[in-house]
């Protein structure tokens, strides 16, 4: 058993100014993961009728993207590769001083305690992350052979959970590990390439919109991504921005009705 | 109450394609002039809410995460069949449709079923064509692997993430509306009551989960696609947020719950660990192709594995199923694990635990081959367990993974209540009493993206609603209902904890309506769950407020719902004397220990009306009939 100390931000609302508080966490199981570790500290406090520490999560596999919290300072924790609820207690010593904190990036501003908001990554696909189809009117699946190097790069480009983490890790507070993930997964296949140009002009833009910072290839954000989404996505991003950026026409609709 | 299935009928082959000639369409331009609540962003509400949108509809869409994209379907591993015969090994839709006819143990219509078979080729095309990075063959093609319960290869898959994959595509088609501002997305919001209004659905009553508001949210027509109740376990594969409450509620208000004893047990997940486990993790059941699964011959041998030697192994179901062997159903794969560990030769330091040993295999194969394989599994399973399978056996044990039932549909998915419409798992209707694999993506898909854009349609251009307003009476009574609802659980200051007394809840269901079930166990479950209830509502602690972001809370407000569903379950259980499928009586076995039928008796979906506090519900039963199968005994020899 581990008898730990947490330090853990507390902070009652958006407009709360919040602190850290330290609260002692002894009996901790090594095979506990670091968010069941969080249910018996909350389950304590709240027989002590102190309010739980309010943290996202969900799936606890790993896969949805919810949990994030930065964890001594490292975003998803120590361990690579892996998302804080996958993140088990044997990772940690007995007597260690744990600190956890909320994603810091100033487009994802803190709800309460350790949950942020995230919606601004749902608004940069909703400008442009997507193949513009709708649903019905297919071709047949094997109409269009991709080759398998391509499928696979795109993917490992795809397997991003938008967990926030890259821009948390970030001094930056850049996104452009996530944005660029789905530009190189869209932009590998063959039914991406119709909006190619439009789609990473319209993410960044919303990007900037939001409030990410700019790239300036520290690498952090590949340091912390739980599904190991590579530096090259940003650098296959910026090489689709310039060219779309030269060559970038304005679309105009031709008018008219039928008969 | 009536259950008009609304089933066609005629030749199975043409029903769906007679039964779209005959629904009603609403003109395109009068389409707009329709709002429609999709309450769920999973892949049957988000493919829903999208493809509604396209057509022109006014859609609002809600979920409890921070984000659509994060809906639990996201989390299946395994691949979406689909009978395209690409491998050109006999597959066709009929060999869909009887597979999963087959596999849920004749409890499924045969018209639902179809239609499933039918959609499920045109579900790949449009995948394929949002860009889901499907696996693809040197070739260029894609890909296909076997699955459970089938002979060809027709699943399709992305990895060890095919559900997430789907999501994603079903997500960013969603964003794309959202984006064009044809879909309203509420996220971080929960749906705690329907709204009936003149005899029709006609909203819902939310929560938003950050500033605690109640408030209520009308529309021509509300879906549900709210998943699965599976957390009534407490410990399952499930996402902790995965909840009954939506289906639950509509069910109080009028809509009849089907078939809700048929859940599934998954054989192969990792073991709990202790009080502390919050939820399960699957291994892929592909694991059993090449792992041997084991315990000791001898009670209580806590030998460490590589101890115990061959003669003194019991390999138990390549002794009971020689020819199955370690492929053999998830149903009966279950139960044996079970009974091993009931007979006290479980492994692991809880004693719930077999050992699926790949020692074998590396032997045989090589150590590379097992990693190519299975390399990301067995990652998974180290970081969790914190042990090397490629040295020790992995320990497994079955977990709560899915359910079969849930709220009854037409074939129109419209349930009891008029205008209420539910989809993908939280609907009952295609997978009868067992599931296959690979066929809960295909369903959800189904639902979303090419049942409901049609039979929508019909209802609205039949049921000529009229607007209404939020001073409707119906609506200010939902509204109070709720804020009653939410006060009442904050007030009672009591000691325990929601998660401590879901826990209590769960190991009662685990234990007497889990594996195996009995009329005695199912007995004991039903005075003990009341008292659970009780026990709730008068020793519940949730601290803070009703008015800000209230973790507790909104765990508590779910919890309650499971308190009195978890009854139902059980009533369901005690009811249906047979065995099927994944609802197995102990009281109904072949001498080999299978599922046991009664056609004569039980070939009918139970569907339950709700009777209102603390009265038994009412059970109406829909007889299924079988025109192009014949009922036999499944069988996997």
């Amino acid at each position: 058993m581990l008898n730990l100390t947490l330090k853990v931000w507390r902070q009652k609302g958006p407009k709360d100014a919040g602190q850290m508080v330290t609260y002692p966490a002894p009996g901790i199981s090594p095979d506990m993961s670091f968010l069941e570790m969080l249910d018996v500290v909350n389950e304590r406090m709240m027989e002590k009728d102190e309010e739980p520490i309010a943290f996202d999560h969900d799936c606890r596999e790993g896969i949805c993207g919810s949990c994030g919290t930065v964890v001594n300072g490292i975003a998803h924790g120590p361990r690579s590769a892996t998302t804080a609820c996958q993140l088990h207690m044997r990772s940690f010593k007995d007597g260690d001083t744990i600190t956890v904190e909320p994603w810091r990036a100033k487009p994802f501003p803190v709800l309460k305690d350790l949950i942020v908001d995230r919606s601004a990554y749902d608004r940069i696909i909703a400008a442009g992350g997507f193949v513009s189809v709708n649903t019905g009117g297919c071709p047949d699946g094997n109409s269009l052979p991709i080759p398998k190097e391509n499928a696979e790069l795109s993917m490992d480009a795809a397997a991003c959970i938008g967990c926030g983490a890259c821009a948390a890790a970030c001094p930056n507070a850049s996104a452009m590990l996530f944005v660029s993930a789905k530009v190189s997964q869209l932009a590998l296949l063959p039914q991406g390439q119709p909006e190619r140009r439009d789609r990473v002009l319209k993410m960044v833009a919303q990007m900037d919109a939001e409030g990410f910072g700019g790239c300036t290839n520290i690498g952090e954000c590949e340091s912390a991504c739980p599904k190991e989404i590579k530096l090259e996505n940003i650098a296959r991003l910026n090489r689709d921005f310039l060219v779309a950026t030269v060559t970038k026409r304005p679309v105009t609709a031709s008018q008219g009705g039928g008969a | 109450m009536e259950l008009k299935s609304k089933l066609p009928s005629g030749p199975i082959e043409t029903a769906w394609d007679r039964t779209r000639q005959e629904l009603k369409l609403v003109n395109p331009s009068n389409k707009r002039k329709y709002s429609v609540i999709m309450v769920g962003s999973g892949l049957a509400g988000a493919s829903g809410a999208a493809t509604l949108a396209e057509l022109g509809y006014q859609v609002k869409c809600f979920c409890y995460q921070d984000s659509p994209r994060r809906a639990h379907s996201i989390s299946a591993q395994g691949g979406i069949n689909g009978a395209k015969n690409y491998q050109n090994d006999g597959d066709s839709v009929w060999r869909l449709f009887y597979d999963t006819v087959k596999g849920g143990d004749f409890r499924a219509r045969e018209a639902n079923v179809h239609r499933l078979a039918e959609v499920s080729v045109n579900i790949i095309d449009q995948c394929v064509a949002q860009g889901v990075p499907f696996a693809r063959e040197y070739g260029g093609t894609l890909a296909n692997r076997s699955f459970g319960g089938a002979q060809v290869s027709r699943t399709f898959y992305a990895r060890g993430q095919t559900g997430q994959q789907l999501l994603l595509g079903a997500y960013q088609s969603l964003e794309r509306q959202i984006g064009i501002g044809a879909v309203q997305m509420y996220p971080r919001t929960e749906m705690l009551d329907v709204i009936v209004a003149d005899g029709a659905a006609r909203g819902i009553v939310t929560r938003d989960m950050v500033t605690g508001k109640i408030e209520s949210h009308l529309a021509d027509v509300v879906i549900l696609a709210t998943g699965g109740y599976a957390n009534v376990f407490y410990l399952s594969t499930n996402a902790k947020g995965c909840n009954t409450t939506a289906i639950w509620r509509a069910h109080r208000r009028g809509a009849a719950f089907a078939n809700p004893c048929y859940t599934q047990i998954h054989p192969t997940c990792i073991p709990v660990t202790g009080d502390h486990q919050s939820k399960l993790t699957l291994m892929s059941q592909s694991l059993r192709n090449d792992g041997r699964i084991w315990v000791p011959l001898k009670k209580g041998d806590k030998r460490p594995p590589g101890q115990i030697p061959e003669n003194e192994r019991d390999y138990y179901l390549e002794r009971k199923y020689p020819s199955y062997g370690n492929l053999a159903p998830r149903d009966i794969s279950s139960r044996a694990a079970k009974q091993c560990c009931d007979e006290g030769r479980g492994v692991g330091p809880t004693g719930l635990g077999v050992y699926l040993d790949f020692a074998d295999a590396i032997g045989r194969l090589g150590e590379n081959v097992i990693r190519e394989r299975y390399g990301n599994l067995f990652e998974m399973y180290e970081r969790i367990t914190d042990e090397n399978p490629y040295k020790i056996p992995m320990r497994i044990f079955p977990a709560s993974h899915y359910v079969m039932g849930g709220l009854w549909v037409d074939y129109n998915l419209m349930s009891t209540i008029p205008g209420l419409h539910v989809l993908g798992e939280a609907n009952f209707s295609d997978h009868g009493a067992n599931r296959l694999g690979a066929s809960a993506l295909m369903q959800g898909l189904a639902d979303g993206y090419f049942v409901i854009p049609y039979t929508i349609g019909d209802y609205l251009v039949n049921a000529k609603v009229k607007k209404i307003d939020a001073s409707h009476p119906e609506v200010k009574k939902a509204e109070a209902e709720v804020t009653g609802r939410v006060k009442r659980l904050l007030s009672i200051n009591g000691k325990r904890t929601p998660d401590s007394l879901h826990k209590e809840l769960g190991k009662v269901i685990w234990e007497k309506c889990g594996m195996g079930r009995n009329a005695a166990g199912l007995k004991e479950a039903l005075q003990r769950i009341p008292a659970i209830r009780e026990e709730f509502w008068k020793n519940l602690k949730v601290l803070g407020s009703g008015d800000d972001l209230n973790v507790s809370l909104e765990k508590a407000g779910r919890v309650a719902d499971f308190m009195e569903m978890a009854e139902l379950l059980c009533i369901d259980a005690l009811e249906r004397d047979e065995s099927c499928g994944a609802h197995f009586r102990e009281e109904h076995q072949t001498p080999d220990g299978e599922a046991l039928r009664n056609d004569e008796k039980f070939c009918h979906v139970a569907a339950w009306e709700w009777a209102g506090e603390g009265k038994t519900p009412i059970l109406h039963k829909e007889p299924l009939t079988f025109e192009s199968l014949h009922l036999t005994q499944r069988s996997y020899k």
